[in-house]
């Protein structure tokens, strides 16, 4: 065996793992790596205009591919620009490596030219983080990192790579196995306590499912639907879990929480029984913790032991993969279909209570045909859109309407900055799901305040040709921190009036894309359809009423059943 | 309430800070720390006395044991151990308390390490109350330096049987 240049054996390890498409953008302490990126044409290398909208790409790969998104970038300025995007990917739980430069080895801890400490910078935004000091370790570390993201809570991993190691000469060997004694996380759920969980549901009277984005990452949206078909029990989704449950379904509940629906919230607040499969009781979902769900037992369903009864004090607990562990309930509920009749039975006037609710207050807004309704143009855009339309949004009420009124009824559809809420993340997140399907279209719906914030990754849309369409709901404001203000500032409007946006149509044509501006409720439809007809990226900038709010909302710290609604 | 935690960790560099900076994060406390490789070089051992409630405690035990470079960890709480930690006191020495600071050293079984015309540097073994007592009565006499170390903790063999020497 031969020796090779460590960046080469990085370029091996990383088709070792698979990986087809890298996101990045090169600098003096990866030049290298990029060096052997020439020559590896198995591999695509999509450059990126800025480091957060790499590692926001990455992200968006993984959500929609269910694989490990993969970023290299520089040292210092290169590395710190991509702390947003961890962070984001961290809150999320996605499976992110990103290959940092670093500057030789000699010269760390030297204030040298572009060097930043990204290990310690980056420590508490990753799964974990490594410094390969010596070449001889890089293809253990690599092997370490990629199964770290993607196994047992994924997240993100960062691996910072100095000059001198990417130069050094290295026997290459991929480790086919890995060995961390301190890493073993459990996917098997504790069968006593498995049982006792399928024991209290089926004594329940008004149990209610509250599933979360751990049911995408397990790819358990089949085992859920499963597991709410055959007991009939109503099931809620958290932002994250959007599309883990087909919205057609009966026993559909929509969103809860914050902007959650009428009937998501009150049906959580009367339940005796609620079942928690891969949701971590975020404050977002909670409102007022000791209020949230008083009357029930909690069952909770979690892959990360950190997230049980870390805010809501768990009455039943289950670590383990949420697939396995609803896999094995529905063998237990297969063995008792006498009681499961009688649980149906038992819940009836549950459900139909849950009816009638959905019935008469459904999510609403008051249509118009002077102004456009954003409500309107995203129910528009799930009318149009192909059924495997790939949505990601930004963060605001473009967000919570897309999550209200667009309709998910497959996992991996909908890509959203959950946890961390980053501005920013929707534009390069589409061009990452883009990269991995691109027969596909990819929508991502923004808001003119979120858009400016990875606009320059219009070029890369643009270079690579992706079908990526950006429906922006202008509301000329930040239009979600404007709503706190006129709700709970007295309409003291400080500093969110966004007058001097650009004009989206023409800088979209300065980029080379297409763009329009629609201003009419009557134009919406045919923009729409228009914007699907054309090839490669478009701009289409909606002139939205900016008065217009995000209902229901449970104020700040509130219980959720204290919904403020139209 | 106080908790003596030790924490298994792969002995690599940065691995200290991962732990401080997983307590400076989420919040929590660290009154004292104490680390030194095992046995096994590849291995240390972090003691780490902190306080809080019991959700506080068993959220601090989870995100440790996240850590990927934590093989494990143990809270001392309720298991019958040994505790130690150590203080070493630079005391004035004039002519008219010499006697006296022996005398005290003698009593908790401190040694003098140092011994100078002006001062004695007494250093003494034990668990946190003997510590404090000692320290209570050096004082009048007047401290000049004085430095502790963290506490380190051995559960026992024979639960509830050993006999503390």
């Amino acid at each position: 065996m031969t020796k090779i240049k460590g960046a080469l054996a990085l370029i091996e390890s990383l088709r070792c793992e698979g990986v087809k498409h890298v996101f990045g953008y090169p600098g003096g302490a990866v030049l290298d790596i990029f060096d052997m990126l020439y020559d590896a044409k198995d591999i695509e290398f999509i450059l990126v205009r800025h480091e957060q909208g790499a590692v926001h790409a990455a992200d968006g790969y993984a959500r929609a591919s269910g694989n490990v998104g993969v970023c290299v970038v520089t040292s210092g300025p290169g590395a710190t620009n991509t702390v947003t995007g961890l962070a984001t990917a961290y809150m999320d739980s996605i499976p992110v490596v990103v290959f940092s430069g670093q500057v030789s080895t000699h010269l760390i801890g030297n204030d040298a030219f572009q060097e930043a400490d990204i290990v310690g910078i980056t420590r508490s935004c990753t799964k974990h983080n490594f410094l390969v000091k010596d070449v001889n370790h890089l293809p253990r570390i690599i092997k370490e990192a990629f199964y770290i993201a993607r196994t047992g809570r994924p997240g993100p991993v960062l691996i910072d790579l100095p000059k001198d190691v990417m130069n050094a000469q290295v026997l290459f060997k991929y480790p086919e196995e890995v060995h961390l004694r301190g890493y073993s996380p459990t996917y098997k759920g504790h069968p006593g306590q498995i049982k006792r969980i399928v024991d209290t549901i089926l004594r329940s009277k008004r149990p209610v499912i509250y599933a979360g984005g751990g049911i995408i990452l397990s790819n358990a949206a089949d085992e859920l639907r499963e597991f709410a078909r055959t007991t009939r029990i109503p099931v809620a989704l958290t932002l994250m879990g959007l599309g883990a449950y087909p919205a057609g379904e009966r026993g559909f509940l929509g969103m809860l929480g914050m902007h959650g629906t009428y009937y998501a919230n009150m049906a959580v607040h009367e339940s005796d029984c609620l079942i928690s499969i891969g949701a971590r009781f975020d404050d977002r979902v909670t409102g007022k913790i000791d209020e949230f769900s008083p009357k029930a037992k909690v069952i909770h369903i979690d892959i990360d032991p950190t997230s049980i009864s870390k805010n809501v004090k768990v009455d039943l607990p289950v670590v383990g993969d949420c697939r396995n562990v609803l896999t094995d309930m529905l063998a237990l509920l297969e063995n008792r279909s006498k009681d499961v009749d009688e649980l149906r039975r038992e819940i009836e006037p549950w459900n139909k209570e849950i009816d009638y609710w959905k019935e008469h207050m459904p999510l609403k807004y008051d249509s118009s045909d002077q102004l456009i309704k954003p409500q309107y143009v995203i129910e528009t855009i799930d009318r149009l859109s192909p059924e495997d339309a790939i949505i990601t949004t930004e963060v605001g009420q473009n967000q919570m309407w897309t999550a209200q009124f667009y309709k998910f009824n497959k996992p991996r559809l909908f890509l959203s900055s959950g946890g961390l809420g980053t501005m920013g993340y929707g534009f390069p997140a589409a061009i990452g799901a883009q990269i991995a399907f691109p027969e596909r279209t990819v929508i991502d719906i923004a808001g003119d305040g979120s858009i400016q914030m990875n606009i320059q990754e219009l070029a890369t849309a643009v270079q690579y040709s992706l079908n990526v369409k950006v429906m922006i709901l202008n509301n000329c404001n930040l239009g979600m921190v404007r709503q706190w203000q006129c709700l709970f500032y007295r309409k003291r409007y400080s500093h969110t009036a966004m007058n001097f946006s650009p004009d989206f149509v023409k800088l979209a044509e300065a980029y080379g894309a297409n763009g329009f501006l629609v201003d009419k409720p009557s134009d919406v439809e045919s923009a729409i359809k228009e914007a699907f007809k054309i090839k490669g990226p478009v701009f289409v900038d909606f002139r939205v009423d900016p008065d217009e709010h995000v209902y229901p909302m449970v104020p700040s710290g509130a219980p959720i059943k204290n919904m403020l609604l139209v | 309430m106080k908790h003596v935690i030790s924490v298994l960790v792969d002995n690599e560099a940065g691995v200290l800070t991962r732990v401080s900076g997983l307590f400076s994060g989420r919040g929590f406390n660290i009154e004292s720390l104490s680390v030194a490789p095992t046995l096994d070089p590849k291995i240390s051992i972090m003691v780490i006395t902190t306080s809080g409630n019991e959700q506080v405690l068993e959220q601090i035990k989870k995100q440790l044991n996240k850590l990927i470079n934590v093989i494990k960890v143990v809270d001392y709480v309720g298991k019958d151990c040994v505790q130690r930690e150590m203080v070493l006191i630079k005391i004035q020495a004039r002519d008219e308390n010499r006697a006296e600071v022996l005398r005290i050293a003698e009593i908790f079984r401190a040694k003098v390490v140092d011994i100078c015309p002006k001062s004695y540097t007494l250093e003494l073994t034990g668990d946190k109350n003997k510590l404090g007592g000692f320290i209570e009565m050096l004082k009048p006499i007047g401290i000049i330096d004085f430095i502790r170390t963290g506490t380190v903790v051995m559960e026992r063999e024979m639960q509830g049987g050993g006999v503390e020497l």
